[in-house]
C-alpha cells in the first residue's frame, strides 16, 4: 500500500490563507473585469444601451463588411528553389548556443522562415531532447529589438564607413581586448586569433555569467565531462544539473538512464542534494538537505573525510549517508557541485577523484564553460584605468552581467576606452555605451561550428536571409582584420582540414545535413591565470569560512536564464518549475523566516550587500534552508527590448570576488520597505479535487517489493460490491476502428524542466498574456506543469497521533518537502464531461480518441472550462493579437515580423473563444496523410506531439494505443495495473492520457531518513 | 349572398396565386436540382473518384516485355504522375514523345540509360537519341535519380495504358468529364427552350383570346346601342362599369398582396444572408491574360506540370516565372503578356496574382489529401478548367459543400496499405453502405479545423 502522504500544491493551501480557501470554495475564478485588465469601477462596466447600440452597428457594418470580399494577392516566388514547396516544412540541422546553453537542433521552416526548433535526435550529446529557452530561440529572431543596422552613436551608418573608421581606429589603439562569453566554435577562436594577432597580440578574455571558474581551476584549466547515466549514487552540492548547471539538457538525458524502472529492472540510481535554494536538480532528488552555503564546505570536508579517511562523516546524518552510499558505489559514484568556491570544487574534484569515478571524464573535457572570472576582473579594473585602448564587445553584456558593471558602465560612458565596438544582436546595456555597434547575425541567419565536448562537433547554417541589415560577427572579425575572404569559405577551409582526404563536398553536406559530427578542432583551453589550490588549503579555506546573519544564494532560473534572451516573452511567461512564478524575480525566503518577520507574500524587502541593494517582493519557498534567501539572475534589464525592460531586478552587483572568483552566495542585510508588489504565479490557480487521486508516488522499496502494490486503484461502490470505476458508465464507449491516440507520461522521468511548456506554446500559437492576466488567472498555456509539496503524514497518523498532532505534523516537513511534478494537459477523455455540456456542439469526440475543439463553432459560454476536472481549458478573454494591452507582451502577433513566427497549421483564437491542448492533431494529420500518400500504415514514433517531442528525458511517450505494437500500447501493457493510472479516476472520464507513478528511491517516503 | 360570393371569389384569387407561385417555384427548383446533378453527383461519383490507379490495374495490358505485375504497375503509376506526366502522355504527344509502345520500339537496355541521363546518351552519339532529341526542338529531357527497378515499373505502368481510349493523364480525363457536363448541359438547355416556345405560344393565344373578347363585346354593345327598345335598367346595365376601387379597397386583396410582398421580401433576406461570403462564380480579372483554356484545353499540359505541388502539398502552388520560361524563353517571346513575365523577372517583383479560390483561414484544406490519396480529379472542384479563359470560382466552398462530398463520396481505398483493416472491418460489419470519407471520420470537426 502507499503511505498517503498529502501533497499541497502551494504554502497558501498548506497554511489555509484566506485566499486560498476562497479560491478552493468557488473553484472557478470568480468575475473579473474584461474591459480593463485591472481595476474595476461601476463606469467600467459596460450599459446595456452601449451595448445594444453597438450591436446595432456591428451588425450594419458586419453587413456591408460582407458585400464585398476583400481582394487577395496569391504571390509565387520568382525563381522557386527546388527543395522549397510552399506548405511543405522543411528541417534543417543547427545548433543552439545562446546564454551558454548548448543544444543541437533542427530548424522547421515554412516558406523560408523557422517556425519551430526540435532536438536533433542524431546529437549524441543532447539528443532529440531541446531545452525550454532553446525551444523559445526561434521567437528571439523575429525580435523587433534587435539592431536593425550598424550604428555609430546610436546613429545609423554605412558598412563601409563603419569598417573604414573601425580599422583606422584599431590600428592605432594600443591594447585591443575582446571580451565575450564562452565560445565553442573552433573556427571562430580561430578567426578571432587571428584577428589578436592582427593588432598586437589583442586579449581575447572569455566570462560565463553563471562561472564555472572555480571548477575549471579545481580541474586543471578544464571542465571535466560528466556522464550522470554511469552513476548509481549522484550527491549535488548546490549543483542544479537538471536545470541550469553547464548543460542540463545532456545530464538530464544522462540521469533519466538509471531512473526509469520497469518491472524487469527495479533499480534505480540514488541522488542526494544538498543545496540552498530549492531547485530543479534537488526537487527531483532522493533525499534532500537544504543547508547555508556556508555550511555547504563542511559538508564537502565531512564527505571528503569520509570518503578518504573511511571514518564516519561528521555532518549531518545524510551527509553521512551520502558518503557512505558513495563509498559503497565506487566509481559508480559522483560528486558535483555548483558552488563557485575554490575550496569546495577543489575537495570536489578530489572526493571523484579518490572514488575513481566513471562519470567523470578529464581527458576529453566539456567546452562550454571557459570563462575566467580573474582575467574578467583584471580586464576590468585596467579599463577603468583607462589602460585599454580599443574594446571589442562580442556577445557580452558586462555592464548588465557583471558585478562589476556598474562601475565598467561608468568608464565607458566616462570614455576611459577610446574605441569601444559592439557586436551584440541589440543596443543593449553595453551596446549603448558603446562607440560603434555592428550587429552580428542571429544565430540562425548564421555558418558556423561548435565544439561542446572534445570530440563532438556540430554545424549550425543559415535557415533564413538576414532579416536585417546585420553582419556576422566572424565577418567584421575578418574585415577588420583586411582578411579578403568570407567566413563561410573560412569554416569550409578549417573543416577541409577536419574531413581530410576524399570527396570534401561530399563530407560537407553531410556534416551539414546531419548537423553533428565526430572530430576534434578547438585547441585546449588556455589555462586560468590563477593556478588550483591544493587540498589541504581548500579544507583550511572551507573551515576558516565562518557564515553569518542571512546568506544570500545567487541562482539562475530555467526561462531567463542568464538573461541574454530575456527579452522572449515566452521565457518571460514560463513558469518557474519551483516556485510557479512569472515575470520577474523575487526573495525566495524560508516560511519560518517569513513568520518571523511577518513577511508575506509580495512584501517588497530590501537586501542590501557588497554596497548595493535591490528591492523585491517576497516569495515563500519551502525548502529554502533556514538563514538564507535566494535571488535569480537575469532581470532587472534596461536595455533589452520592451518585454524585458524594468521587469525585476539585477542582482548581480551583489556578487563579489571571492579568491578571484565571483562568488554567488553572500552575507546580506534585509529590511522591510512596507510595499507591495504582487507576484505572478500560476501557482493554486487550478485547484483539483482530490490529490491522492491525481499525482501517485511510492518508494522503491514498495516496487522492489511489489510493483502491483505501488498504485492506489480507486473503486466505487455498486451492487456487485466494490469495482474499478471504468465497469459501470452512463455513456456508450467509443469504437475505435482506424487510431487511438494517447500519451503515458512517466512522472519517474518527468523533471519538470518545462521544455514542453514553451514546445507547445510554439507550435500552437499559444498567446503570451502578461504579468497582470496571469495574476488575474488567465494565463493561455496548453501544457501546464503542476507542482505538488508534500508532507510525510500519513493517514494512518490520524488514528494514531491524534488529529491534531498529526496536521501540526503535516506542517513540519514543509521546510524541506519532496516535490512531484505532473504535466498536466487536456486528457481526451473518452467520456469528456465538456462534450457533454456544450450547447453548440463546439468540442466533440473524434473517433480516433481526440476531443476536438471547435473555435469556429464555440460561442463562449465557458461551460465546457466549468465542467472540466482537470481545469486545463483556457479561455480567450481579449484579441491578444490586436488589443493594445498586450502589445508589449504579445508583441509576435501584431507585426508582420514577429507573425513570421506562427504555426501557419495553427489557427490563432479570436477572443470568446475557448481552447485547448489538440493532441497537436495538426502532426496527427500530417503524419497520416504522409503514410497514405506511400500506401501504408503510419509507423510508431512518426507521430509525435510536441511536447513528447521536445522532452529530453523522453518522459512523455506519444503513440496509438490501436497499433499492438506501437512503443505506447507495449508500456500501458507493461504498466497496466502496476505503475499505470489515470488521474481521478474515480470519476471515470476515461481519459486517454496515462502517468505512471513515481517511484522514489527511499526506503520510505520520508525525507528524515 | 354578396359576402358569400366575395369570399368564394377571394379564395379562388388565393389559389390561383398559390398554384402560380407553387407552380413557379416548381420550374426553378427543377432547374436547380438539374443544374445540381450536373454539378456535384456527377462529377465526384462517375469521373472523380476512378483514379487512374484503378484503371491500371485492369487487365487491358500485358503485351509487353515487361511484367504485368499490378503492384509494379501501381508504383509505375505513382513514379509516372509525379516525373513524367509533365511532358509525356502514354498515348499522346504532349512535350515530349508518346509513351505508349515504348516497349517494341526501344530495349530497357536503352530505356534505362536515355531516362537515367539523356543528354549522356545523345552526347555519346547514339543514333535514335539524337533522332528523338532533334525531332522535339532539341528539348532536353532532364535526368532522373530512379532506380532500375523503378523505370521497370513506369515502363510496366505505360505498357498497361498502352492503346487505352481514354487517355489516363489528369487533363484528358477532365476533358472527358467536361464533355459529359456539356451534354447533360446541352440536355438542359433544349428542355428549357422548348418551355420558353410553349409559354410564349400560350401567351400569343392568350392575347389573342383577349382581343378577339374585346372586339367581340363592343359590337355587341355597338349593336345593343342601335337598338331603340331597351329600356332604363337595360342600357344601365350594358353602361355598367367595372369598379376597379372596389379591388383596391377589399381587405381580401389587400392582404394578399401584402402577405406576398413580406414574403417576398424576406425570401430575397434570407437568400442574401445565405449568400454572405459566397463567391461562386468569382472572377477577377488577372495581371497577366493567362488562358486556361490554351494551356490546359488546347495544349494538353498536365495540371501537375505548373502546379507542381498538387500531389504533394497541402497547396497546389501557383507557378513562379521559372516555370513559365520552361516554353516560353522559346515560344511567343513578342507576346505583351508574357513580356510582363520578363519585365518582372528582370525587375525582381514577383506577380501578383489575384487569389480565386478563397478559404477561410479557419478551414484546413490540404490538396494532396484529395488529389494523390482520394484520386480526384482537379476538374471536380475547379470545374471546367481547361475550357476557362480566365479562370472564375466553380464551386461553393461552403462547408455543406464539402460535407456533401465528404458524405457521398466512396473512400479511394483501392490498393493504399492504409486503408486494407478499415475496409476489412467496414465489410465484415457493413458491408451494404459504401465506405465513405465520413464513414471513416471524415466529417469530424478537427479534421478541418484546428
Amino acid at each position: 500500500m502507499q503511505e498517503s502522504p498529502k501533497y499541497w500544491k502551494g504554502i497558501e493551501e498548506l497554511e489555509n490563507s484566506p485566499e486560498f480557501i476562497k479560491n478552493a470554495m468557488t473553484e472557478f475564478a470568480d468575475f473579473l473585469p474584461v474591459k480593463e485588465t485591472h481595476g474595476t469601477t461601476d463606469a467600467s462596466v459596460a450599459p446595456r444601451r452601449d451595448f445594444l447600440k453597438l450591436m446595432g452597428f456591428g451588425l450594419a457594418a458586419a453587413t456591408l463588411a460582407s458585400c464585398e470580399a476583400p481582394i487577395k494577392k496569391a504571390i509565387p516566388y520568382l525563381n522557386k528553389p527546388e527543395e522549397v514547396d510552399p506548405s511543405i516544412a522543411n528541417f534543417y540541422a543547427s545548433t543552439f548556443f545562446n546564454g551558454q546553453d548548448y543544444n543541437a537542433v533542427l530548424v522547421k521552416t515554412r516558406e523560408g522562415r523557422p517556425i519551430k526548433l526540435e532536438g536533433n535526435p542524431e546529437s549524441p550529446v543532447t539528443g532529440g531532447g531541446l531545452s525550454a529557452r532553446a525551444q523559445a530561440a526561434v521567437l528571439s529572431l523575429y525580435d523587433g529589438a534587435r539592431l536593425q543596422h550598424f550604428t555609430k552613436k546610436g546613429q545609423k551608418i554605412a558598412t563601409d564607413q563603419l569598417d573604414q573608421e573601425v580599422r583606422a581606429a584599431l590600428a592605432g589603439a594600443g591594447r585591443v581586448a575582446i571580451v565575450s562569453p564562452t565560445i565553442i566554435s573552433p573556427s571562430t577562436k580561430k578567426v578571432i586569433n587571428e584577428f589578436a594577432a592582427r593588432f598586437g597580440g589583442a586579449e581575447h578574455v572569455m566570462y560565463d555569467v553563471n562561472s564555472a571558474s572555480a571548477l575549471l581551476r579545481a580541474n586543471g584549466g578544464v571542465l571535466p565531462a560528466y556522464d550522470f547515466s554511469k552513476a548509481d549514487v549522484i550527491v549535488g552540492i548546490g549543483a542544479d544539473f537538471l536545470g541550469t548547471w553547464i548543460s542540463p539538457v545532456e545530464y538530464a538525458r544522462q540521469y533519466v538512464v538509471n531512473r526509469k524502472v520497469s518491472s524487469e529492472r527495479r533499480a534505480m540510481s540514488k541522488h542526494y542534494q544538498f543545496e540552498t535554494n530549492m531547485s530543479l536538480t534537488g526537487s527531483n532528488a532522493d533525499v534532500r538537505e537544504s543547508m547555508k552555503p556556508s555550511e555547504m564546505g563542511a559538508a564537502v570536508v565531512a564527505l571528503y573525510n569520509a570518503i578518504t579517511g573511511g571514518g564516519a562523516a561528521s555532518g549531518s546524518k545524510k551527509v553521512a549517508q551520502a558518503a557512505a552510499d558513495l563509498r559503497r558505489a565506487g566509481s559508480r559514484g559522483l560528486v558535483v557541485s555548483g558552488s563557485n568556491d575554490m575550496g569546495i570544487q577543489t575537495l570536489v574534484a578530489a572526493i571523484n577523484q579518490q572514488l575513481g569515478s566513471a562519470a567523470v571524464d578529464t581527458a576529453n573535457p566539456s567546452y562550454v564553460r571557459q570563462g575566467d572570472d580573474a582575467r574578467m576582473a583584471r580586464l576590468i579594473k585596467d579599463i577603468i584605468a583607462g589602460q585599454v585602448g580599443a574594446v571589442i564587445f562580442y556577445h557580452a553584456n558586462p555592464v548588465f552581467d557583471h558585478p562589476m558593471g556598474e562601475a565598467l558602465g561608468k568608464a565607458l560612458e566616462a570614455g576611459k576606452v577610446k574605441t569601444t565596438i559592439s557586436l551584440n544582436d541589440r543596443l543593449d546595456e553595453t551596446g549603448k555605451r558603446c562607440l560603434y555597434a555592428a550587429p552580428d547575425h542571429h544565430f540562425m541567419e548564421s555558418w558556423n561550428d561548435y565544439e561542446p565536448k572534445r570530440g563532438y562537433l556540430s554545424m549550425a547554417q543559415p535557415v533564413i536571409t538576414p532579416l536585417f541589415a546585420t553582419r556576422q560577427a566572424q565577418d567584421s572579425f575578418l574585415t577588420w582584420a583586411g582578411s579578403p575572404t568570407t567566413y563561410y569559405n573560412y569554416l569550409r577551409q578549417q573543416w577541409q582540414g577536419l574531413l581530410g582526404a576524399g570527396n570534401f563536398a561530399q563530407a560537407w553536406d553531410k556534416v551539414v545535413h546531419d548537423g553533428v559530427a565526430r572530430g576534434s578542432a578547438l585547441p585546449t583551453p588556455a589555462a586560468q591565470i590563477e593556478g588550483p589550490m591544493d587540498v589541504n588549503s581548500a579544507m583550511a579555506a572551507l573551515r576558516g569560512n565562518k557564515g553569518g546573519g542571512i546568506e544570500l544564494a545567487i541562482y539562475e532560473k530555467i526561462g531567463v536564464g542568464n538573461g541574454t534572451n530575456a527579452n522572449n516573452p515566452w521565457l518571460q511567461e514560463l513558469p518557474d518549475p519551483i516556485s510557479k512564478a512569472t515575470w520577474g524575480n523575487y526573495v525566495t525566503v524560508p516560511r519560518a523566516y517569513a513568520m518571523e518577520q511577518k513577511w508575506e507574500q509580495g512584501d517588497v524587502v530590501k537586501v542590501t550587500a557588497n554596497g548595493h541593494s535591490v528591492q523585491l517582493p517576497v516569495l515563500i519557498q519551502p525548502g529554502q534552508a533556514a538563514g538564507t534567501i535566494g535571488i535569480a539572475i537575469g532581470y532587472g534589464r534596461q536595455d533589452a527590448g520592451k518585454v524585458a525592460n524594468d521587469i525585476g531586478a539585477n542582482v548581480l552587483p551583489l556578487a563579489a570576488m571571492r579568491n578571484g572568483v565571483i562568488s554567488f552566495t553572500t552575507a546580506v542585510q534585509i529590511e522591510a520597505t512596507g510595499t507591495q508588489s504582487p507576484i505572478a504565479q500560476t501557482q493554486t490557480h487550478h485547484t483539483i479535487m482530490d490529490r491522492e487521486q491525481v499525482v501517485q508516488v511510492a518508494s522503491l522499496k514498495q516496487y522492489q517489493e511489489n510493483p502491483k502494490e505501488v498504485t492506489e486503484y480507486e473503486k466505487v461502490a455498486t451492487p456487485d460490491g466494490l469495482e474499478a470505476p471504468d465497469k459501470v458508465s452512463l455513456w456508450q464507449d467509443y469504437e475505435y476502428k482506424n487510431h487511438h491516440w494517447g500519451m503515458a507520461i512517466d512522472l519517474n522521468s518527468c523533471i519538470g524542466c518545462g521544455s514542453c511548456v514553451v514546445g507547445c506554446q510554439a507550435e500552437n500559437n499559444v498567446a503570451v498574456v502578461g504579468k497582470q492576466e496571469v495574476i488575474n488567472r488567465r494565463e493561455m498555456h496548453w501544457m501546464r506543469i503542476d507542482r505538488y509539496y508534500s508532507s510525510d503524514a500519513s493517514r494512518e497518523d490520524f488514528e494514531e497521533k491524534g488529529k491534531l498532532d498529526t496536521y501540526a505534523a503535516m506542517e513540519d516537513p514543509s521546510a524541506n518537502p519532496s516535490v512531484i511534478f505532473q504535466p498536466m494537459m487536456c486528457q481526451h477523455c473518452n467520456h469528456a464531461p465538456c462534450e457533454t455540456v456544450c450547447p453548440v456542439l463546439a468540442t466533440t469526440h473524434s473517433s480516433e480518441g481526440l476531443n476536438q475543439m471547435t473555435y469556429n463553432r464555440c460561442v463562449g459560454t465557458r461551460y465546457c472550462a466549468n465542467n472540466c476536472p482537470y481545469k486545463v481549458r483556457r479561455f480567450n478573454w481579449f484579441s491578444y493579437y490586436t488589443n493594445e494591452k498586450f502589445e508589449t507582451v504579445n508583441g509576435h502577433m501584431f507585426t508582420d515580423l514577429g507573425r513570421m513566427v506562427l504555426n501557419p497549421d495553427v489557427t490563432v483564437r479570436a477572443r470568446g473563444v475557448m481552447e485547448k491542448c489538440s493532441l497537436c492533431v495538426q502532426r496527427i494529420q500530417l503524419g497520416k496523410l504522409e503514410a497514405k500518400k506511400e500506401k501504408r500504415r503510419p509507423r510508431d514514433g512518426e507521430i509525435v506531439s510536441a511536447c513528447a517531442q521536445s522532452c529530453p528525458t523522453q518522459a512523455i511517450v506519444f503513440g496509438d494505443m490501436r497499433d499492438p505494437e506501437s512503443r505506447l500500447s507495449q508500456l500501458l501493457r507493461r504498466e497496466d495495473g502496476e505503475r499505470a493510472f489515470h488521474a481521478l479516476s474515480s470519476i471515470n472520464v476515461q481519459p486517454n492520457i496515462t502517468y505512471l507513478t513515481k517511484i522514489r528511491n527511499t526506503d520510505q517516503l520520508d525525507f528524515n531518513v | 349572398m354578396d359576402s358569400i360570393r366575395l369570399r368564394s371569389l377571394s379564395r379562388l384569387f388565393l389559389a390561383l396565386l398559390l398554384f402560380f407561385v407553387s407552380f413557379g417555384s416548381a420550374v426553378a427548383q427543377g432547374a436547380a436540382t438539374a443544374a445540381g446533378e450536373v454539378g456535384s453527383s456527377k462529377n465526384p461519383s462517375e469521373v472523380g473518384v476512378t483514379p487512374g490507379t484503378v484503371a491500371a490495374a485492369a487487365p487491358a495490358a500485358a503485351a509487353g516485355a515487361t511484367t504485368a505485375d499490378p503492384a509494379a504497375i501501381a508504383a509505375g503509376d505513382a513514379l509516372f504522375k509525379g516525373n513524367c506526366a509533365q511532358c509525356h502522355a502514354v498515348n499522346d504527344v504532349v512535350v515530349g514523345p508518346a509513351l505508349g509502345g515504348i516497349t517494341k520500339r526501344r530495349p530497357m537496355s536503352w530505356i534505362i540509360p536515355w531516362i537515367k541521363n539523356s543528354s549522356k546518351l545523345v552526347a555519346s552519339g547514339d543514333d535514335y537519341a539524337v533522332k528523338i532529341y532533334n525531332q522535339y526542338q532539341k528539348q532536353q529531357m532532364p535526368s532522373f535519380q530512379l532506380s532500375d527497378a523503378e523505370i521497370t515499373s513506369i515502363v510496366a505502368y505505360i505498357t498497361s495504358e498502352e492503346g487505352k481510349t481514354t487517355v489516363p493523364t489528369g487533363i484528358a480525363a477532365g476533358a472527358g468529364a467536361t464533355t459529359v457536363v456539356d451534354g447533360t448541359d446541352a440536355a438542359n438547355g433544349e428542355a428549357s427552350s422548348s418551355m420558353n416556345i410553349l409559354l410564349i405560344v400560350l401567351v400569343v393565344v392568350l392575347i389573342v383570346l383577349v382581343v378577339t373578347l374585346v372586339i367581340i363585346a363592343n359590337i355587341m354593345k355597338d349593336v345593343l346601342r342601335g337598338r331603340k327598345d331597351l329600356d332604363g335598367r337595360d342600357v344601365e346595365q350594358m353602361e355598367q362599369r367595372f369598379d376597379f376601387s372596389k379591388i383596391y379597397k377589399s381587405t381580401a386583396v389587400r392582404g394578399i398582396v401584402g402577405a406576398v410582398f413580406v414574403l417576398a421580401v424576406l425570401y430575397e433576406t434570407i437568400q442574401g444572408a445565405m449568400g454572405v461570403g459566397l463567391t461562386q462564380g468569382y472572377q477577377p480579372t488577372q495581371p497577366i491574360a493567362f488562358s486556361h483554356k490554351l494551356h490546359a484545353g488546347e495544349n494538353q499540359i498536365n495540371c501537375a506540370y505548373c502546379h507542381t505541388s498538387v500531389y504533394k502539398a497541402k497547396s497546389a502552388n501557383i507557378p513562379s516565372p521559372n516555370i513559365c520560361m520552361n516554353c516560353h524563353s522559346q515560344i511567343k517571346t513578342e507576346s505583351p503578356e508574357i513580356k510582363k513575365i520578363y519585365r518582372a523577372i528582370e525587375r525582381k517583383q514577383p506577380i501578383q496574382w489575384v487569389r480565386v479560390h478563397n478559404l477561410p483561414d479557419l478551414a484546413y484544406f490540404n490538396h494532396s489529401q484529395h488529389t494523390q490519396v482520394g484520386g480526384l480529379e482537379c476538374q471536380t472542384c475547379h470545374g471546367p478548367i481547361q475550357n476557362m479563359e480566365v479562370v472564375y470560382q466553380y464551386s461553393a466552398l461552403t462547408m455543406g459543400w464539402c460535407i456533401n462530398c465528404h458524405r457521398e463520396t466512396p473512400l479511394n481505398t483501392k490498393g493504399n496499405g492504409y486503408y486494407d483493416n478499415l475496409v476489412k472491418l467496414h465489410d465484415t460489419k457493413n458491408g451494404a453502405v459504401p465506405f465513405t470519407v465520413s464513414s471513416n471520420g471524415g466529417t469530424e470537426c478537427s479534421k478541418c479545423h484546428y
